[in-house]
């Protein structure tokens, strides 16, 4: 599903975000990327959603280059992608139905397909009661459910979610945990990135440890070692 | 076409709720944009008044030519014919020994001495006259220089027939009022264009500005997949919105405006009443205002946004 071929970024002020890195993530697997800050974990999803170009090597999603992607293609693949940011990333100017909705009418779909599934997106994340509140009347905890429902109105195949956690108190952290475990369980791949060793021991998913840009280990249960 | 009709109606109502839910950015887009349209409509008005007094006073602008009492009439109208033929001539007026003489009487009726003279006189002793009006004070010299004879139209026998033109007289005149006007003309042009490209920079930059706080809306917009036509769509929307929004209330503000200064401009500009154009001429003008509005603050939008696309 996910293939990192040798991929390596190298900036013009000879710093290396990523060096030499391969590995590739099946369908429906949780996988964990840890590592110091600086170890390259975003740029990791940077380059999937091809936000940035590797220097060198390769990503696919679904056997697809992404950085050879038309701009029309590169949509189609993005919306077959969810993303949930440390920082939530809410349109503020738009109430949760609205910002939800957004994903959905980016892809074109029918004004019926919205009425229904952004109502039913809240409600997997707990949070239909605010469907009419606007980002800066919710709690981060509340904020980070919103980003997760607007990941996953689309149905995806993938939802990368970015320090998810990183704001958020352990109560929040734990529930956030939680719904990437349904969704994840629900048959998408997600691919997590975090700093928190408690949220990677619970899962007890596969790991990739990340240092210098390098991968360091990829175990099929690991733990926090960094 | 479901599609595209149901994309526009999404990207149509987004712009509007940009436009109502920012309110504070949208005021200051507005406010500046007044300023600009109010220079776009001020160069509009300045153009008609410039245009307008400097057709009133080439009206006012002539060059007359008196004939001898004994000019044969025929001769007269020879004179004239062959004026009205040059290409610079806009039109030719001919007064007879007796209109002249009435249009005296009538002058100088309150003057008793003056009419008392003329009684005295056996015969009329005003000859007749051709009044000459030319397309453009500049070109009043090439109609002297034919009167002189210069291209033949007045011959020895004819220059005879002509006791004094009024040429020398107006020429330093013309000369100078010309230069004056051209320059005015030029340097008003110049000013306007400056004063337009100084308020739609400024516009820009504002509408840039606002756009800016929206960068990372902007990126999150394009990572969810939307495409750029549909993200800059809605900002296109709120930009001529601004425009419109901003049109009405500079064409609002013009009338007081041009009603006060209508005193003013009919002294000043040879009765060019600027309350009086700008209601005859309202359709256009509001057409100008509107249109440049929605041009300025759609293409603005357009541009600023296409700065935080590359995502």
């Amino acid at each position: 599903m996910i293939k990192f071929d040798n991929v390596s970024k190298h900036y013009p002020d000879s710093s290396v975000a990523l060096e030499d890195v391969s590995f590739s993530v099946e369908p429906e697997e949780f996988v964990s990327v840890v590592g110091h800050s600086g170890a390259g974990k975003t740029t990791l999803l940077k380059m999937l959603l091809a936000e940035e170009k590797p220097s060198k090597g390769k990503v696919f999603v679904s056997d697809t280059d992404v950085h050879s992607l038309r701009p029309d293609d590169m949509n189609t693949m993005r919306r077959n992608i969810g993303v949930v940011f440390q920082d939530f990333r809410l349109l503020p100017h738009k109430n949760i139905y609205e910002n939800i909705a957004f994903a959905m009418e980016a892809a074109g779909r029918p004004d019926e397909d919205i009425d229904a599934d952004v109502p039913y997106s809240l409600e997997l994340v707990g949070l239909e009661r605010k469907m009419w509140s606007f980002p800066h009347e919710l709690s981060g905890g509340e904020k980070q459910r919103a980003a997760i429902a607007r990941a996953i109105v689309n149905q995806p195949d993938i939802v990368i979610a970015d320090e998810p956690t990183g704001n958020l108190d352990p109560e929040n952290t734990y529930e956030i945990v939680q719904i990437l475990k349904k969704i994840n369980e629900l048959g998408t791949l997600v691919f997590l990135t975090t700093h928190n060793t408690g949220v990677i021991d619970a899962l007890g998913n596969r790991v990739i440890t990340m240092k210098g840009g390098r991968v360091v280990k990829d175990d099929r249960e690991g733990k926090y070692d960094v | 076409m479901e599609q595209f009709t149901t994309a526009i109606r999404r990207i149509v109502r987004s712009g509007f709720h940009n436009f109502w839910r920012n309110g504070f950015v949208s005021l200051a887009s507005i406010l500046v944009m007044v300023i600009t349209l109010s220079v776009l409509a001020a160069t509009l008005f300045g153009g008609e008044i410039l245009s307008s007094a400097l057709t009133e006073f080439r009206s006012k602008v002539d060059v007359t030519v008196y004939f001898q009492t004994d000019a044969d009439e025929a001769d007269i109208l020879a004179v004239k014919e062959k004026l009205e033929q040059l290409p610079e001539t806009e039109a030719v007026i001919y007064t007879t020994r007796e209109q002249r003489l009435a249009d005296f009487e009538d002058r100088y009726r309150n003057d008793q001495t003056k009419l008392a003279a003329l009684e005295e006189l056996d015969e009329n002793p005003l000859g007749a006259s051709l009044n000459i009006v030319a397309k453009d004070p500049s070109q009043y010299e090439g109609i002297t220089a034919f009167l002189e004879g210069e291209t033949g139209a007045l011959s020895n026998r004819q220059s005879s027939i002509i006791a004094s033109t009024n040429d020398q007289q107006k020429q330093l005149v013309i000369g100078k009022l010309t230069n004056i006007l051209n320059t005015a003309e030029q340097l008003g042009i110049l000013i306007m264009a400056a004063l337009i490209i100084l308020s739609i920079i400024i516009t820009f930059n504002t509408i840039r500005l606002a756009i800016y706080i929206s960068r990372e809306e902007i990126a999150v917009m394009r990572l969810v997949g939307a495409s750029k036509t549909y993200i800059r769509g809605p900002f296109v929307v709120s930009g001529m919105l601004y425009g419109v929004i901003s049109a009405i209330i500079t064409l609002a503000l013009y009338f007081p405006l041009t009603y006060w200064l209508a005193d003013f401009t009919e002294g000043f500009f040879l009765g060019f009443n600027i309350f009086g154009y700008y209601l005859s001429n309202f359709g256009y003008v509001f057409l100008w205002v509107v249109i440049s509005g929605i041009l300025l603050g759609g293409v603005s939008s357009y541009l600023a946004v296409k700065r935080y696309l590359r995502v």
